[in-house]
């Protein structure tokens, strides 16, 4: 298990973060190729890596046990599409005080490092000895999106991915028992996903302004047509 | 995932064996017992299905999400002063502290930083939520292993610092008190010399913990040995906190993690166990609980004055962006993982909360002990319920 020793640098010789995280990405490159598609480095803060979607798993082992990033953060998944329910906020008086606005969809942008998928697959792991983390990021085909399993590199990705699963509908090819974790067993759909609507907004429509009490001894007419220059400037 | 296999291949073998010998003796065969949902070990309504042989646990499969609130879902339809408000409510014991790591999420994105009173008042406040969150769990751990006494002190004592808690923020379990930028509002008067006040019942609770809980036979017997995490396990499922700790790692995100508050001005010590037992994750609890004692008594000294908010904007909006911050909250590392699009609400939040990972090895670990240590282990990995379910 101490492959990792490899590369331990004690923490003194740990320079400026840039150099360290510019090191860590020439590193990754020399050792998995072409399979790191594109990355991000926030100077001091963090890095950001997309790799191919048929290398996840083998980047992920290569940086546990080659880069020693042995502690394991999170495995989840991100939807790209902007949503078609904005925020669900469709009450007769919000209409009337933001005007009708129509919902703009917008496009489909993607974050750090890219992407060119409706879905990606995100995982955190860290080196607890440099003191480092690493974001890695992975596109899943739109149809049927389906990526390799972690669990054989990192134990505790078993838990994630299920959840990940239910939640975005993505398939972790390999996991050992891909489950349900939080939805009863018949649940339709996948909550996470931009484009399954918040039920609660359904069920019992958003209440609107008439919830807000002014403040005391504020204009409340002032108030309410700044807060809503705001909401028609965040749909925008 | 050597050992991994090597124990699962022994816990089989056992089995196996137990199998053999009991149908052939006795004629019996295994049975699946429910634990849960509702368990005072459970903190809350985790629901554990154990298949036994005997006494023994064959598989243990933790169900849960009977308390799921769906609070990734619900950020994407708040704004971000509003989302702190929901946040409070995941790990319930110390809600302050959920709110921090959420909050540095946001200033990061944002390129702002908190000015110095702000973030020593809201270390000061996150210290604090830890003490609360860990004298309840001393006094529980002993209750799980069937001594009354330590829970009524606990929640005696634990009483003396959510007092504090309540004067300044209002909420004795959801403040709602940190903001993007500062804080709400300045500590009240009188406030630091009654914290010190409170610090000294806290750790004078500590001693007799100790005396009455760790000195004990009956529960050196129930936790030593029971539970061994090895440390390269514990960091193959993202055990973080105390649990980790407990195995020999030496990894505190207040030391090793360079986030806005102010840890590096404190003196304090990172305190591990080699063992990895149930009686070393208690152990290390303890320690924890009085090194944060004396850090609010440093941050009381040290506390600087000058304003509590940055300039910010009264209308947050917060430019396109990711950022995954993470703090060491009381249950371990409690982390946000923010996708912004510049606009009033988050695109996406991840939630990644200590105990999701920390009872993410259960059914590891809960592998071929007997019925008994089930409730130490869930005891002494310390998880709240809302912190797995979100």
């Amino acid at each position: 298990m101490s492959s990792s020793d490899a590369t331990e640098v004690a923490p003194d010789e740990v320079a400026t973060p840039d150099e360290l995280r510019d090191g860590l990405l020439a590193r990754l490159t020399e050792l998995c190729g072409d399979a790191v598609i594109a990355s991000h480095i926030l100077p001091g803060k963090d890095i950001w890596v997309r790799v191919r979607n048929d290398a996840w798993a083998e980047v992920a082992s290569t940086i546990r046990l080659v880069m020693g990033a042995r502690y394991f953060g999170f495995v989840s998944a991100i939807d790209w599409m902007p949503s078609p329910f904005g925020r669900s906020m469709d009450a007769e008086v919000d209409k009337i005080v933001h005007g009708h606005v129509p919902k703009n969809v917008g496009e489909q942008t993607t974050g750090f490092a890219g992407g060119d998928t409706r879905f990606q697959v995100v995982c955190r792991v860290a080196n607890i000895r440099e003191h480092w983390g690493i974001t890695l990021k992975a596109d899943v085909a739109d149809d049927a999106p389906s990526i390799g399993t972690l669990t054989k590199v990192y134990a505790g990705a078993d838990w994630h991915e299920r959840e990940a699963w239910e939640m975005f509908g993505i398939e972790f090819v390999g996991h050992p028992a891909l489950r349900k974790l939080y939805l009863p067993g018949d649940f339709e759909g996948h909550p996470m996903r931009k484009d399954f609507p918040l039920l609660a907004r359904i069920v019992k429509p958003w209440p609107g302004i008439v919830d807000v009490e002014p403040m005391p001894g504020a204009g409340s007419s002032d108030e309410s047509a700044e807060a809503a220059e705001a909401a028609e400037g965040g749909e925008a | 995932m050597t050992a991994i296999t090597d124990r699962q291949k022994l816990a089989y073998i056992a089995a196996q064996a137990a199998d053999a010998r009991v149908n052939v003796e006795l004629e019996t065969e295994g049975m699946t017992l429910n634990i849960g949902p509702q368990h005072p070990a459970t903190h809350g309504t985790l629901r554990i299905i154990a298949r036994l042989d005997g006494e023994q646990v064959i598989s243990a499969d933790p169900v849960m999400g009977y308390m799921h609130r769906g609070y990734e879902k619900l950020t994407e339809v708040r704004t971000y002063p509003q989302v702190t408000t929901l946040v409070n409510r995941i790990d319930w014991l110390g809600s302050f502290a959920n709110e921090v790591p959420f909050i540095l999420a946001a200033e990061q994105l944002m390129d702002i930083e908190a000015p110095p009173r702000a973030q020593w008042i809201r270390t000061l406040l996150f210290e604090l939520s830890r003490i609360a969150n860990i004298v309840l769990f001393l006094g529980d751990m002993a209750v799980q292993l069937g001594a009354l006494t330590p829970v009524f002190f606990a929640f005696r004592d634990r009483e003396h610092v959510l007092n504090q808690i309540e004067s300044v923020t209002g909420g004795r379990f959801h403040p709602n008190f940190d903001r993007i930028g500062g804080l709400k509002d300045d500590l009240p008067k009188g406030w630091i010399a009654e914290t010190k006040l409170a610090m000294e019942k806290i750790r004078n609770f500590c001693d007799e913990i100790e005396s009455l809980v760790m000195g004990s036979e009956i529960f050196e017997a129930r936790t030593r040995g029971i539970g061994v995490i090895p440390p390269d396990v514990g960091l193959q499922y993202g055990l973080s906190g105390a649990n980790i700790r407990a195995s020999g790692v030496d990894w505190d995100l207040r030391r090793d993690a360079k986030v806005g508050m102010v840890y590096d001005e404190l003196a304090g010590k990172v305190w591990t166990h080699p063992d990895g037992d149930s009686f070393a994750r208690f152990w290390v609890r303890m320690q924890e609980t009085r090194e944060a004692t004396k850090m609010v008594e440093q941050l009381c000294d040290g506390l600087p004055s000058g304003p509590i908010m940055a300039k910010v904007p009264r209308i947050i909006k917060v430019p396109a962006g990711e950022a995954y911050v993470a703090t060491e909250n009381p249950l371990g590392e409690m982390g946000y993982y923010i996708v912004s699009k510049g606009d009033l609400v988050p695109f996406r939040v991840k939630i990644r909360s200590a105990s999701f990972n920390n009872v993410s090895i259960a059914p590891w670990l809960l592998r071929g002990v007997y019925v008994p240590d089930i409730i130490t282990i869930l005891a002494s990995l310390y998880f709240i319920l809302g912190d797995i379910d979100r």
